[in-house]
């Protein structure tokens, strides 16, 4: 490992994970966080809370379809949804920078709270610090999050099985590139939106549908490639993908063509990846389609036992690839 | 217009095609890097038959960038009055100490850019540095990197300098076939350098080395159908320079191009990574830009670092070894501490072979 | 290093062209392709139209496939 911090180590991908596994869990490890799943379960008496804990960073601030204070609510949301947690509160720590427009805050604030009114959860907690002139590029959020997990509800990373269908909520990757484009390094012009979104309720009428959910996680940093990855690796299963399925917007492949990237690997903030049994598949893909966030829910690809911990993918032409888990940043390239 | 080639059923059936022609074990190489990731992409490994080999050759971002030049540009990098801009490929790419993204990490300047265009942007929009633009490329970009130069000296932008490091294809080529053995039986050409080039600078592989050559594109279906007609090629015993490329490729290429390449570049000997110096493979600033050169301007002395003991790296990109038989590969070479380049380039011939031998499709 | 894209001319300007690519766009030198029109696609390059595309290539694989097909009809009435 390097010795110092990279950006890379941030991308969500393979050296993320390093980092995690080689200074974070030897300091901090126990049994509950060495899970890695998207929130940690804990037994109360009578019940099980779902707690987890965020940052967000992003560059811009705003961006067409969010802003940093949606993607603060919603991540934090999505991470207790994908464990089947029903959302009781959130806690919202402000870093602010010396100079930031109130003006900015205040918009960032508001548009946190419609978010919080879509996810039908408060914040109710909060935190302000102000840093000088020159650290925190503008604002940085940090958020946790409680929930409760029905009782008999049992969704996590490591619960897939072979025989497994994948369902993916919606077209992939509209988030990233929004965020790209309109960062402006890449002089695109484009109407691709965040799909930024409370999944919360998304995950209820998929429970209602079935409750043998066997995992459900957010394609956020590093992608379907990534997180399908990190659920095969977890779930001791394979993965196999048809590519034809995967839904993906039309310009959402054009940016992709421009900068070289590989649409896989691109972050989503308002879907999800679902393993389902293959007999319950109907049922909860209809419960996603008659949902405003999973109207475009496709099945993708299915759970397998070989070769366990990796994720295949059989091309549009019919070859096939092994999809990796992101590396490190994604350049853009003219190779 | 849809320009995407990739239905299902012609696929289909231009694989049938590849495996019924196949005669005996074939080794077929892709000269450049953006085939390497389209092949990659399109799962085209795992549709050949087994006789069918298709090797990566040396056009990719790592391989015409040895360690000396990325410790060059490192260096360049770390210098706080220096603004050094490049294209994302090169950011990992290794160096003696370090890539360009580790630099940056450590405080340089360092910034990729998607274009020519941006390079004097850049230069324009901040006279109190001295941005250097990392050039690295083909045939394909070399005449947008001219145009940044003579651009930067029409609007009489002081502070901008090149770091060339651009490679042309054809000498690469010939240096491969030079060798006095060959493991390759025929050439997937690189589609958008002959969109510049044509098809003439090929010409020699067949006439001189008795070898097949196919333009080609970048879709699915067409490099089936690059593969494709050089196996009718070698069923029928000949050897020619074909355009499967029709829609993109001229005979002649782009004039306008190649004429800007000449005025502002000339050729010069050139290190690849795992091949050493290969004469006229790479291009110099003219004399009458040299003011803008960045190894003048800025005394930049060449390191040359020797490949690493024990890689065969060189051999495999002739064609000539394969990755089992490197005594690194799997053993000290490895995609998470790759040493060459073949294993480097994430999609290099022994990175490919490592990541997906042991995987039944 | 060859990535090249084909997109549309939706407006043009001196050597700069404002090109499409399925939705997104962005300016493009047209210094190598000067002959370019508003309606024509152009394979991109590094911010640079690099050649003027035809449709004509899709017929030859068209064309290709057909002969493919006969190749197999041809086989299988041999081989019967």
């Amino acid at each position: 490992m390097t010795d110092k911090v990279l950006l890379a180590h941030g991308a969500g991908g393979r050296m993320t994970h390093q980092l995690i596994r080689e200074l974070f869990l030897p300091a901090l490890g126990n049994e509950v966080l060495e899970a890695l799943e998207d929130s940690a379960v804990l037994d109360l008496q009578g019940g099980r809370l779902a707690f987890t804990t965020d940052s967000y960073v992003v560059k811009p601030l705003f961006f067409p379809g969010g802003d940093i204070g949606r993607l603060a609510l919603c991540g934090t949301v999505n991470d207790l949804a994908m464990m089947g947690a029903r959302p009781l509160g959130i806690s919202a720590s402000f870093i602010l920078e010396e100079g930031f427009p109130l003006e900015d805050l205040e918009k960032v604030l508001r548009s946190m709270e419609q978010a919080a009114e879509e996810a039908g959860v408060k914040v109710v907690s909060g935190d302000t610090k102000v840093v000088e002139r020159g650290a925190a590029q503008g604002l940085y959020i940090t958020t946790a999050g409680v929930g409760l997990v029905p009782e008999g509800i049992e969704i996590r990373g490591s619960g897939a099985r072979p025989g497994d269908l994948v369902i993916v909520s919606g077209p992939l990757g509209d988030h990233e590139v929004a965020v790209l484009v309109a960062r402006g390094d890449f002089s695109l012009e484009g109407e691709v939106r965040s799909d930024c979104a409370p999944l919360n309720g998304l995950v209820e009428a998929m429970v209602s549908a079935s409750r043998e959910i066997h995992a459900l996680r957010d394609p956020t940093r590093g992608g379907l490639a990534t997180t399908l990855w990190e659920i095969a690796r977890a779930s001791g299963v394979g993965v196999l993908l048809k590519e034809e399925s995967i839904p993906i917007r039309e310009e959402v492949r054009g940016v992709c063509d421009l900068l070289g990237y590989d649409p896989y690997y691109l972050a989503s903030e308002g879907r999800l990846l679902a393993f389902v049994p293959e007999g319950e598949a109907e049922g909860v893909l209809k419960a996603m389609r008659d949902h405003p966030l999973g109207r475009g829910a496709m099945v993708v690809g299915r759970a397998v036992e070989e070769p366990p911990g990796k994720v295949l993918l059989r091309t549009k032409i019919g070859g096939h690839r092994v999809l990796e888990p992101l590396s490190g940043e994604q350049f853009p390239r003219i190779c | 217009m849809n320009w995407r080639r990739e239905e299902p059923e012609a696929a289909r059936a231009l694989v049938k095609e590849i495996a019924r022609l196949v005669e005996g074990p074939l080794r077929l190489m892709e000269v450049c890097g953006t085939h390497t990731v389209s092949i990659f992409r399109a799962g085209i490994r795992a549709m050949m038959p087994p006789e069918l080999e298709l090797i990566s050759g040396p056009g990719c971002p790592v391989c015409v960038t040895p360690t000396g030049e990325i410790d060059r540009a490192v260096e360049l990098a770390r210098r706080p009055e220096v603004v050094l801009l490049t294209f994302g490929d090169l950011m990992r790419v290794p160096g003696s100490r370090g890539s360009l993204a580790q630099a940056r990490a450590e405080g340089a300047d360092v910034r990729v850019i998607l274009s020519p265009l941006d390079a004097v942007a850049v230069a324009e929009g901040e006279p109190r540095k001295k941005v250097v633009f990392f050039a690295v490329g083909f045939e394909t970009t070399s005449p947008a990197i001219a145009w940044a130069v003579k651009e930067a000296r029409r609007r009489a932008l002081e502070n901008f300098y090149l770091l060339p490091c651009q490679r042309l294809i054809p000498p690469a080529i010939r240096a491969l076939l030079s060798a006095g053995r060959t493991g390759v039986d025929g050439f997937i050409l690189p589609g958008h350098v002959s969109v510049i080039i044509g098809r003439a600078p090929y010409l020699f592989i067949a006439r001189e080395f008795g070898l097949p050559g196919v333009i080609t594109g970048f879709e699915p279906l067409d490099i089936l159908e690059g593969i494709l007609m050089l196996l009718r090629q070698k069923r029928e015993g000949r050897a020619a320079i074909e355009i499967q490329y029709r829609r993109a490729v001229k005979e002649e290429g782009n004039p306008l191009a190649l004429g800007l390449m000449e005025e502002v570049f000339r050729p010069a000997d050139a290190r690849w990574r795992g091949l050493g110096s290969i004469p006229s493979s790479g291009l110099l600033l003219r004399d009458g830009f040299s003011e803008m050169d960045a190894v003048q301007a800025f005394d930049l002395p060449y390191e040359e670092v020797k490949d690493p003991l024990g890689c065969l790296c060189g051999e495999i990109l002739q064609g000539l070894k394969r990755p089992p038989d490197c005594p690194l590969f799997g053993r000290g070479c490895t995609p998470e501490a790759p040493i060459g380049p073949c294993m480097v380039s994430s999609e290099g011939t022994c990175a490919a072979y490592y990541k997906y031998g042991g995987v039944s499709t | 290093m060859c990535l090249g894209i084909p997109g549309k001319v939706v407006s043009k300007g001196g050597d700069f062209a404002e090109v499409d690519f399925g939705g997104v766009k962005r300016q493009v030198s047209l210094l190598f392709c000067p002959e370019a029109e508003v309606g024509d696609y152009v394979l991109v390059h590094v911010g640079f139209a690099i050649q003027r595309l035809e449709e004509e290539d899709a017929l030859q694989t068209l064309k290709l496939l057909q002969e493919l097909g006969e190749q197999y009809l041809e086989l299988e009435e041999g081989g019967a």
